[in-house]
């Protein structure tokens, strides 16, 4: 296969909200499948680090999910929510919630939609709105505190100077 | 208690980030920083100081005035911020990638 298609990530300045855009080499209903499996999701959802598992996992209109996140340093963390749109192969709605917060009740609104694109190719778009920009620019930093384990670049090193201590 | 002084702590106050916006565009002094904004004049102040702190922004004495001005390396530290997340999230669809050539094989070779 070619090159990785490209993952963009839109988090602009002043909205409660972010995008994740990124195309696949396959059609909706297949890739629509690696979003709403269990067994799929363990196996991708943790990248390469950290590993995924589902304590509850109901892919429907009112069902919910819990899943515990395992990190490379033996820590764990939930995340759950309610699962409001699982329409195949179209689009998942959901609410998610991050369990390792000083407060409950910081929930984020999670539309993942997939679009048909010629040649039997697929386009994710992963929206999520949160209640407050304290919370989105929080969940974006949390990404970047895993950076700190991926790579070692000047701004890593920064960031490690601030939580480590 | 020590406060953090970098360039994350200048980034998260929505106000900072209208100023480096603004300065980025052109040297400014105090006085035509503030008339941008609603808030009282010490408020800006105050951001100011921490964006200076923080290494974003640069003031220099000239006569009466003091002129802010970016400093462009501790920027291009800001537009890095995201990229880790988006690491992360390439991570996960780089393994989304190889489940997607596994499904497509156990299809095609039924």
């Amino acid at each position: 296969m070619a090159g990785k298609n490209k993952t963009t990530v839109i988090v602009e300045p002043g909205k409660q909200e972010f995008f994740v855009i990124r195309e696949f080499e396959a059609p909706r209903a297949i890739v629509f499948k690696a979003f709403s499996d269990k067994k799929l999701l363990e196996d991708w959802l943790g990248g390469q680090q950290m590993k995924v598992k589902y304590e509850k996992f109901e892919p429907k209109a009112g069902g919910s999910y819990r899943y515990i996140i395992t990190m490379g340093n033996g820590m764990s963390i939930g995340f759950h929510g309610v699962c409001h749109d699982f329409s195949s192969p179209e689009r998942i709605i959901q609410t998610f919630e991050f369990e390792g917060l000083p407060e409950t009740g910081h929930v984020v609104l999670e539309t993942t939609k997939f679009e048909d694109l010629p040649s039997g190719r697929t386009k994710v778009t992963v929206q999520s709105v949160f209640q407050s920009l304290a919370d989105r620019d929080g969940m974006v930093s949390a990404g970047m505190e895993k950076g700190v384990v991926d790579s070692h670049n000047r701004l890593d090193e920064m960031i490690e100077e601030n939580i480590i201590r | 208690m020590e406060l953090r002084r970098d360039v994350f702590q200048a980034i998260a106050d929505p106000t900072r980030r209208e100023i480096i916006t603004l300065i980025s565009k052109q040297s400014l002094n105090l006085n035509a920083v503030a008339e941008n904004f609603d808030v009282s004049r010490q408020a800006i102040s105050l951001h100011i100081k921490i964006l200076q702190e923080c290494g974003l922004i640069l003031i220099k004495q000239e006569g009466r005035d003091r002129y802010c001005s970016i400093q462009p390396k501790k920027l291009s530290e800001v537009a890095d911020w995201l990229e880790p997340f988006r690491k992360m999230w390439e991570d996960r669809f780089n393994k989304v990638d190889d489940i997607l050539k596994k499904l497509k094989t156990k299809k095609h070779g039924r």
